[in-house]
């Protein structure tokens, strides 16, 4: 059993090992190495133990390696990071780590070209946390993830971790904590934002011989990694914050239903599960109290559906993931009938740092609908991809511009995804619309989980469109008629008219079949799964019309519409109808050439090889 | 438990406060159309043709698993109510063969019943359509995917008797299927020829194959009998066409009743004026059986004559 002296005791220990990378100590380095989703495929296992085994061939006694979880900048990784000065290497491959080994760590000389080119600024080296990417971000739920070594218990002790769990279960009464969270308002991070005290107190209210916690780690978006990185990153807060809503609701089992493709996020959870039950954080009589809370693992089989609360409880339960109707509240007859809470990963992250800091600390931040912060993922067509941790309330733009860093190769912007599939495109004149749960919803969009795909002037709405619905199409369970049935068809009907085969009618299909599907589906991805479409029609109707009307795409992207073009800059070099391989470019030497488009595959050879940027795709 | 008072499409009426809405409207006599609804099943809440309108609320409900709550003003065939049903319907029809100048069910099936009454049709696309396959294996069931809706009723109540279970989901989405154990055909499968499936069925896409061509709905007599096989009694249909009883079906099971092939075919046995060859399941095949082996009364029936002859002699 563990006390609290204990853990104290174990803080305070640990704390002297952190000293540097917390920039407490400035005697010895720490190399910290992102071991996130990006970093970890592109070899940051290997860049560990190399650093490792040439810090041990130098001698360098006072130079620690951890890899700890993500630090969000995927677009540069792997990512190192030295401290105590807090110095960003970024794109690091084994052959760079003599470099930084015999320089940095035994003379004490940064490699200016390893750097993140962001931390140079006007010849001047910054450090990490000066960076752009990450001056703006504020972090609650991320806030161990890429400074704790993820499999050390130890080191989540060190930074408060299992505090806020002594405290309620040794200070507080369940009612005390319902009332924190309630103050709090932390709203559900997995997209809909129902306010998690309200929740915890309908379950706690419902009197019955068992009631459960569930994590949902079942996170599908396509392109969104928030969850994962939390749970790889810093699977102890998700751990203790389980715990925390069993004491309060009067909860002694825990589960977390994680996805089976993410298999490190499984071994990084079942170790952290193990460390938490050998210390007695888990199991019976925590903190030498009554209160008993264990927490297992359901591995989830790869339908995105699982991730709706309901689907979710049948797939643990043993039956196939579908959609139950909602005649109950999950928070009175949920998981084999009993008071279940259902809160997603991140929404967990954020509670014990509510504990322990207080709601009017949580309510500084943000705005006041919306309190807190929010993980996003960023994607798509930004110089920036990784994962950021904002303050709810900040516009779009700065996330994109002055996070994000804007659209690479001097494109213009032209919408942003947010929600995943059940989300909406949001176009640049809505640029500055804060980022809060109610904002977005106006927008048509969502909040959603946090994935957020950035769409340049290549990007055609039309077929983006196409690709969620084709997403969701694949998800459907095929449970009820409208999402079914009317999915499927809304996808032909887009398919037609990014081929160039659409018909006035189709629009209006289109927005007949939306309401159908929006209204009369039995779940939330079925409600939610036209909302690509429905946003898409209503910022960039003209897209569509030209595709239907015109049969042009104008953002050239749909391959059956465009048409490669000469232009009057062409100066008659003959490169192009030399090199297309099916003849249909003719022309005079030192003469404007054509192209016959009858004949053209569109395989765009001539636009690559013209020296003189003459050909055109329209 | 007590009342509640509601009213649906303006007329009042008071039930139990468990009650849900469709079962609500019943008593009144108005019937909300439901493909996938059982009140002997668990709730689904997969076809939304009971949508119904409630004052106040901003989205439709299904009244299939929506209970009544104290002054709830229903409306069931609102305008916004039948536009939803038509399109629901109109998704449907998109997927389903037009068969239904042959089909055995016509007469009887709720998609054409609905379709009749909210004016929908069946229209040309080329769009993708369930595959055309039929599963013929079982003498007994007509398993026909090309027309089922995925109401999931079969499922559930097969789900009912405890050691049968044999009916599952199969796939998703569009491509979702209904099948036997792990995909097999029913003669593989562990499927009893029960015909619970085949009673509740809306459509067409299970049938009583000893039925097959043999009379249309509307030009035969039916009488309901019980089965006396055992002590459950089971409800049962005999068909009869021109004074002859022709075939025997089973009827819905309910407050507990299983259903079993032994039991249809002692019916036909008793009832049919030229009982059809029965057939067995003998280690994953269908075989021809005499009545005897059928009705499973092999070395009783030679015992029971013996019995009688005895009987007669002591007298």
């Amino acid at each position: 059993m563990m006390t609290i002296q204990e853990l104290n005791e174990i803080k305070e220990r640990t704390l002297k090992t952190m000293e540097l990378r917390l920039q407490k100590k400035d005697t010895g380095k720490h190399v910290l190495i992102c071991g996130g989703p990006g970093c970890h495929s592109s070899n940051a296992g290997e860049i560990k133990e190399v650093f490792e085994e040439k810090i041990r061939e130098k001698g360098l006694d006072d130079v620690k390696v951890t890899l700890a979880g993500c630090f969000g900048l995927c677009e540069t990784g792997p990512n190192v990071e030295i401290y105590p000065e807090g110095i960003f290497y970024s794109r690091i491959k084994v052959e760079d780590i003599d470099k930084i080994v015999d320089s940095h760590l035994c003379k004490g000389e940064i490699v200016e070209e390893l750097l993140y080119e962001g931390s140079i600024e006007d010849g001047n080296i910054k450090p990490v946390s000066e960076v752009d990417f990450y001056k703006k971000q504020v972090k609650i739920a991320l806030r161990n993830c890429g400074i704790i070594d993820y499999e050390n218990i130890d080191e989540y002790i060190a930074l408060d971790g299992y505090q806020a769990l002594a405290k309620v279960v040794l200070e507080m009464t369940p009612q005390e904590v319902i009332e924190l969270m309630k103050e709090a308002n932390l709203r559900g991070r997995g997209g809909a934002g129902f306010p998690a005290g309200r929740k915890w107190e309908t379950a706690f209210k419902y009197p019955a011989d068992q009631k459960y916690v569930i994590c949902n780690a079942d996170e599908g978006d396509p392109g969104a990694f928030m969850d994962r990185s939390i749970l790889e990153g810093d699977p102890h807060s998700v751990l203790e914050a389980m715990a925390i809503c069993g004491y309060a609701i009067g909860a002694d089992q825990g589960f977390i239903y994680i996805r089976a493709e993410y298999p490190v996020a499984v071994h990084r959870l079942e170790v952290a599960i193990r460390q938490a039950r050998e210390k007695g954080l888990l199991g019976k009589n925590i903190f030498g109290t009554d209160f008993n809370f264990d927490i297992e693992l359901r591995l989830g089989a790869g339908a995105f559906v699982c991730g709706e609360g309901t689907a979710l409880m049948e797939s643990i339960e043993g039956k196939r993931g579908m959609p139950r109707p909602k005649i109950h509240r999950t928070a009175h007859r949920g998981l084999w009938g009993k008071p279940t809470i259902i809160n997603n990963v991140e929404t967990f992250a954020n509670v014990p740092a509510i504990i322990l800091k207080g709601a009017d600390w949580f309510k500084s931040i943000g705005t006041e609908d919306s309190p807190g912060t929010k993980v996003f993922a960023l994607g798509g067509k930004i110089k920036n991809t990784g994962l950021v941790e904002i303050p709810m309330g900040i516009t779009l733009r700065e996330i994109i511009f002055d996070i994000g860093g804007g659209i690479p190769n001097g494109k213009e912007f032209k919408a942003v995804q947010t929600g995943g599939p059940s989300g909406g495109c949001i176009p640049k004149e809505h640029l500055d619309t804060p980022v809060d749960f109610a904002s977005l919803g106006k927008l048509g969009s969502i909040m959603g989980s946090g994935g957020m795909i950035v769409l340049d002037e290549d990007d055609c709405m039309v077929d983006i469109a196409r690709f969620f619905l084709d997403f969701t199409v694949d998800e459907s369970c095929g449970k009820c008629v409208p999402c079914r049935e009317g999915t499927k068809r809304m996808l032909e009907i887009l398919e037609r008219i990014v081929n160039g085969e659409g018909t006035p009618e189709d629009l209006d299909r289109l927005e007949s079949l939306a309401e159908t599907i929006t209204e009369g589906s039995l779940c939330g991805l079925g409600q939610t799964a036209a909302n690509p479409v429905i946003s898409t029609m209503k910022y960039f109707r003209d897209e569509y019309e030209a595709h239907v009307y015109e049969k042009r795409c104008p953002a050239g992207s749909c391959q059956a519409l465009l048409e490669f073009f000469i232009t009057e800059d062409c100066i008659g070099c003959t490169k192009c109808a030399r090199n297309c391989p099916v003849s249909c470019i003719e022309g005079k030497v030192k003469e404007r050439h054509v192209i016959d488009t009858g004949k053209c595959i569109k395989c765009g050879t001539c636009m690559e090889v013209c020296p003189v940027g003459a050909v055109i795709k329209r | 438990m007590g009342n509640v008072t509601i009213t649906i499409d303006g007329q009042k009426v008071t039930v139990p406060q468990d009650y849900y809405i469709i079962q609500a409207a019943k008593e009144i006599g108005i019937d909300i159309p439901a493909l996938c609804y059982d009140p002997n099943l668990e709730v689904a809440g997969a076809c939304r043709l009971c949508l119904v309108e409630v004052e106040g609320w901003r989205k439709l409900e299904t009244s299939c698993s929506t209970k009544v709550r104290e002054g709830m003003v229903i409306y069931t065939e609102s305008e916004r109510v039948v536009n939803m049903r038509k399109e629901i319907l109109q998704l449907l029809l998109d997927n389903h063969p037009n068969d239904c100048l042959t089909c055995q069910k016509a007469g009887e099936c709720l998609l054409q019943q609905y379709a009749y009454r909210y004016d929908v049709k069946f229209r040309e696309h080329d769009g993708a359509r369930r595959p055309n396959y039929v599963d013929t294996s079982s003498p007994y069931i007509l398993k026909d995917d090309s027309k089922c809706i995925l109401c999931g009723k079969c499922v559930r109540t097969c789900a009912q008797v405890h050691d049968r279970k044999v009916l599952a989901f199969a796939g998703r989405g569009f491509d979702t299927r209904i099948v036997a154990d792990g995909d097999f055909t029913l003669e593989e499968s562990s499927c009893v020829s029960c015909n619970r499936c085949v009673v509740v069925c809306p459509v067409g896409a299970l049938v009583d194959r000893r039925l097959l061509g043999k009379t249309r709905v509307w030009d035969s007599q039916i009488k309901g009998v019980k089965c006396k096989a055992c002590d459950y009694g089971c409800n049962f249909e005999v068909i009869s066409k021109k004074g002859k009883n022709i075939a025997v079906r089973a009827k819905a099971p309910s407050q507990g009743r299983p259903l079993c092939l032994k039991g249809r075919l002692t019916t036909e046995f008793i009832y049919l004026d030229e009982p059809e060859t029965p057939y067995k399941k003998v280690n994953g095949k269908f075989v021809e059986a005499s009545w005897k082996e059928a009705l499973e009364l092999d070395g009783i029936f030679e015992k029971l004559v013996e019995e009688e002859k005895k009987g007669v002699g002591a007298e």
